[in-house]
């Protein structure tokens, strides 16, 4: 299985019914296609909607009806709009459920690292840095390592901090952690993954749950 | 006195260089196009523009940037435009990134009399350098500015000849708190009707915060990714 398919399984398994769920520009995304017929949530985008709805049909397509990556969408029947500020009242004030989040690095204290690259063009943290700071739950979805092998999940982030100690739990194509007062606690081994693999593959220090899930 | 001009020219006649204007907008849904095309042509330069974002090449506030009109930009996302790029490379343009829920609240609180808050977004990250922190019931908050400015340019979907505004759908976002930070607001409608054509109970922002009204004509609304559902129900995007 492509690894970002294996992330987005298991990533799906998150949301719950009921909640209301904010999901980041990138593999999150991809997410929204995944959630079972059964499920009923509500997706929030930061721009003013909560109810976002499938793509438009051709004929559906509106400019004033946008999500936050500037993509015509539609809202569900129950959605609502409201200006920015109310929507970050939402975001800030712990109404979200969940928010699912991409990532450049996390470090076993569940720093994240997911907006600028020094050096590169820096284009702006958007609204990520107020949803990892107030989403009752954050999730963060990324390859275990970067394209030259090397482990994304740190001792210390070495890029600029989205947010400090933000992190609840950690989903790549190898496994997934939870982030407790104790540390970084590896939960679940995914698709086939062996702890060997993992060990050998991350560089945050971190214990094995009594109760680890092996799914093969 | 009537707040409605005829022309967007006039609108924006008391708009000087170095002035200081809050846009309103996310994306290009919902920017102020004719305020931003006035602007351009009138040519005054040393803005300070703060807006989510900064617009595209060749449309939105991408527009005074390429005429190199704007001195400095606070924003929270300027991915979409290579100019701005060049332009904050090379040192003409001052850039401050903002997080996009602080930015909105900056913009509300300073409309709404309030200078300053405290939010925990940012603490623990570049962001919170050389700001206040405090701690509030064991948890850590940096002090964010309220913002106003000399100007406000926003787009609503409706007036009423006073006025009140109604926005439409997601264009909405900004433009409220824009209105009522700016010290003149000047907002662009699609269509002003007569007072009580608006429902009270409709009615988005109160005509109190607007000073000048225009009906633009023809609005182009561009979209910046056009996307349609290939199956139906088709949710994700790349």
């Amino acid at each position: 299985m492509d690894v970002r398919q294996k992330i987005i399984q298991r990533a799906v398994l998150e949301i719950k019914d009921g909640m209301n769920v904010n999901l980041g520009i990138g593999i999150p995304t991809l997410l929204a296609n995944e959630i079972p017929p059964s499920i009923n949530v509500l997706l929030q985008s930061e721009n003013g909607l909560l109810g976002i709805g499938p793509y438009p049909t051709p004929a559906e397509v509106d400019p004033d009806l946008i999500n936050a990556g500037k993509e015509t969408v539609t809202a569900v029947p129950g959605a609502a709009f409201f200006d920015s500020a109310e929507s970050f009242a939402m975001i800030r004030g712990g109404h979200i459920d969940l928010a699912i989040l991409g990532g450049m690095e996390v470090s076993e204290t569940g720093d994240l690292a997911n907006w600028m690259i020094p050096g590169k063009m820096v284009k702006g943290m958007g609204g990520a840095m107020d949803l990892v700071n107030g989403a009752k739950k954050v999730v963060v979805v990324m390859e275990h390592v970067n394209k030259h092998g090397e482990s994304k999940v740190k001792q210390i982030c070495t890029l600029p901090l989205t947010g400090k100690n933000v992190v609840h739990c950690l989903i790549t194509d190898l496994a997934v952690f939870e982030f407790t007062s104790s540390g970084m606690v590896l939960i679940e081994l995914v698709d086939g993954a062996t702890l060997e693999e993992v060990q050998e593959k991350t560089e945050a220090s971190f214990t094995v749950s009594p109760q680890l899930l092996i799914h093969q | 006195m009537s707040k409605i001009n005829e022309s967007f020219e006039s609108a924006i006649q008391e708009i000087q260089d170095g002035a200081t204007i809050i846009v309103g907008g996310f994306g290009l849904s919902g920017i102020p196009e004719k305020s931003i095309l006035a602007l351009r042509d009138k040519g005054v330069k040393d803005l300070t523009i703060i807006s989510n974002n900064c617009g595209v090449d060749d449309w939105g506030l991408g527009l005074l940037l390429a005429n190199k009109q704007i001195k400095k930009m606070i924003s929270s996302y300027v991915g979409e435009n290579k100019i701005f790029e060049q332009q904050f490379l090379s040192g003409e343009l001052e850039v401050e990134l903002v997080p996009q829920g602080t930015l909105a609240e900056r913009i509300r609180a300073g409309g709404a009399g309030i200078p300053g808050f405290y939010t925990a977004t940012g603490v623990g990250t570049k962001i919170a350098e050389g700001k206040e922190h405090k701690e509030f019931d064991g948890k850590m908050y940096i002090l964010e500015r309220g913002i106003t400015a000399d100007f406000a340019l926003v787009k609503a979907w409706k007036a009423d000849t006073l006025g009140n505004l109604v926005y439409r759908k997601t264009a909405r976002n900004f433009n409220p708190l824009a209105a009522m930070a700016g010290k003149v607001t000047i907002a662009e409608v699609e269509e002003i009707v007569e007072p009580g054509e608006l429902q009270p109970d409709q009615i988005h922002t109160p005509s109190i915060f607007v000073q000048r009204l225009l009906q633009g004509n023809g609005y182009e609304k561009r979209i910046e990714r056009k996307t349609v559902q290939v199956e139906k129900g088709d949710f994700s995007w790349t």
